[in-house]
């Protein structure tokens, strides 16, 4: 049975939200307690529909995960805004969640995030494209091996260590060198996001010019043109829907990082003048002030909210990167 | 030698010098760590519970913990992760439904760790009424490392390729006799690779763990789900962050070991794509 047979079966009137309704009542239609000839007895019958049903309903399951989150942050975000406008959070610049009475602006967190990611961001990109060029076109077959083992050991490296290489090394060495008072910044931060982005830079970027069909090269060689030309003017352009998915993704995975910017940034929740300064990012707020509040109180409420302002950025950023990827693919 | 290839060298070592700009401070990290954590490695370091508030004896309950969570991640994600792949690509029509799910994986993937670990708390620390326990803490690293476990296993389902299923169903076997006798064997070693690579993953984070499971300082062993376990990340961010006058080289071996951990997944996981790759049949 393949899968133009079952979209046959499909039921094609169902509008979209009644075609949810009748999927579920698929489960049924496809035991059919014994309308399909089948070894095996009764018992065989019945356990392959629990089978089957268990495996609809996982793919419900990870659907109701994405609800399920959105609809928590939802519900205590709410709270807060029963108390303070969405004005007042989202544009207040002033973040006093202690002091009496609390202010919540997450404005100062919030440039805290984008200036991070923009200094890691303007760091890894060019970094991680021209790897992924060198490994995708330059690089000598062993070679490329070595190279893609150790970018996934860079991958593999729990974020917290990095964390703790920043404090006690990173940190120090940027005071010194640009003679600043802390070495705890926002570049301390950003240079460490910078790195732990880079493999998934690479390695999609990397996809997307080993994707580039091979026609376009040889018909570049063919008009004699070298191999430079050809990665920078034919696969290159090419591959570009590619590498701005990787782009997208690598500031998905920058925004959301904890705990690198949580242990070398400083923790400074005032609106940040510059990225040699302490700041303080959204994912740092949540993950440092969480354990300190109350449940049920304002200042818990405002953490809901710092986490569906980030929610909603990541969740545009991905579903911008999966445009691109799908554009890519094609 | 022409303008064109003169070019070409110039651009290929800017090329070169920008990945070897890459290469090198993986390398210095590694060798960092191990040179200054490998000093403080010891039978008692990895077998003895913390003493002296952390300032001395081992980490073994934070090891113990770490092991534990993972299990406990793999027994609620991987189930679920594969059951989806399977749906995703055995059974799903292309419809509203199978697309929502996909936005899902892709969502799902993108959401930070802390709004994993805020969701987690809310969910089944409170609502629930979990605790900060094992048991909250490994679902919630099961809902967070399962799109790359779906996404994995997914791959290698495609891969098996469709004869297989056209034969099974031509004999009168049905979908999930094909699906189980025909499909997934064959697909068991790329879900496996995927599953212990994100594992690996589960095994370094912190931010899901901080408000759901972690403990403090706890220098014993969990009695059940629903106990506190002390964790190599969390227990590496509190004596480097949050107590001070820890003597260093605790901390290097503290990151050494929980590096080490993630590594081995690592390799297990290389080696498993390898090992099966060369029996693949097709």
């Amino acid at each position: 049975m393949t899968k133009t047979q079952n979209s046959k079966r499909t039921d094609r009137r169902a509008t979209a939200f009644l075609s949810l309704g009748f999927r579920a009542l698929g489960l049924f239609r496809i035991s059919n307690f014994g309308f399909r000839d089948s070894p095996g007895g009764g018992r065989r019958r019945i356990g392959e529909f629990i089978i089957e049903w268990c495996i609809r309903a996982s793919g419900l399951v990870v659907v109701a995960f994405v609800f399920l989150i959105f609809l928590f942050l939802l519900r205590d975000s709410l709270s807060l805004f029963r108390d303070f406008s969405v004005r007042d959070v989202l544009l207040g610049r002033e973040w006093l969640p202690i002091s009496e009475p609390p202010k919540f602006g997450i404005l100062p967190l919030l440039v805290g995030s984008v200036l991070v990611t923009f200094w890691a961001i303007v760091i890894c990109v060019p970094l991680g494209v021209a790897a992924a060029m060198f490994i995708a076109e330059v690089a000598p077959r062993p070679l490329k091996h070595v190279l893609k083992s150790l970018i996934e050991i860079l991958a593999a490296i729990p974020s917290v260590v990095l964390g703790f290489l920043g404090i006690i090394w990173l940190g120090p060495f940027l005071r010194n060198t640009f003679h600043l008072s802390t070495g705890m910044t926002g570049l301390t931060g950003s240079l460490l996001l910078a790195f732990m982005a880079l493999p998934t830079i690479i390695s999609i970027s990397e996809d997307a010019l080993a994707g580039v069909p091979k026609a376009y090269r040889e018909a570049a060689f063919g008009l004699g043109a070298t191999r430079w030309q050809t990665l920078w003017r034919v696969i290159l352009p090419s591959a570009s829907s590619g590498i701005v998915a990787a782009v997208m993704l690598g500031i998905g995975r920058v925004v959301g990082e904890t705990m690198v910017v949580l242990m070398v940034t400083g923790n400074a929740p005032v609106m940040p003048k510059s990225i040699l300064q302490p700041l303080r990012t959204l994912t740092a707020t949540i993950a440092g002030e969480m354990g300190e509040t109350v449940g049920g109180s304002e200042h818990y409420f405002a953490l809901f909210a710092v986490g569906l302002v980030l929610f909603a950025i990541t969740f545009t950023v991905n579903l911008i990167a999966d445009v691109f990827l799908r554009r890519a693919r094609r | 030698m022409n303008g064109a290839k003169i070019r070409q060298r110039i651009a290929f070592s800017v090329l070169g010098v920008l990945t070897l700009a890459i290469v090198v401070p993986i390398l210095l990290v590694m060798v960092y760590i191990v040179v200054n954590g490998a000093g403080a490695i010891s039978w008692e370091f990895l077998m003895a519970a913390p003493r002296q508030g952390m300032k001395a004896g081992g980490i073994f309950p934070a090891i113990v913990g770490t092991i534990l969570l993972v299990v406990g991640t793999m027994l609620f994600s991987l189930p679920l992760g594969v059951l989806s792949a399977v749906y995703l690509v055995e059974y799903a029509h292309d419809n509203l439904f199978t697309r929502l799910i996909k936005l899902s994986v892709v969502n799902l993937s993108g959401i930070p760790s802390i709004v994993y670990g805020l969701f987690g708390f809310t969910m089944f620390v409170i609502l629930l009424h979990f605790g900060t326990s094992i048991l909250a803490g490994s679902l919630t690293l099961a809902i967070m490392s399962l799109p790359v476990i779906i996404t994995a296993s997914k791959e290698a389902l495609e891969s098996v390729p469709d004869t297989y299923r056209e034969i099974s169903l031509s004999l009168g076997a049905t979908r999930w006799q094909t699906v189980r006798y025909c499909v997934l064997p064959y697909a068991i070693p790329g879900i496996l690779t995927g599953t212990v690579l994100s594992l690996s993953r589960a095994a370094g984070e912190t931010a899901p763990i901080l408000f759901t499971v972690a403990a403090f300082y706890l220098p014993r062993l969990p009695r059940g789900v629903f106990d506190q376990v002390m964790a190599l990340p969390y227990h590496l961010y509190v004596i480097s962050t949050q107590v001070p006058n820890i003597p260093l080289e605790l901390s290097f071996a503290t990151a050494l070991v929980l590096v080490g951990l993630v590594f081995l997944m690592n390799l297990v996981s290389i080696i498993l794509r390898a090992h099966y790759r060369k029996k693949r049949l097709w």
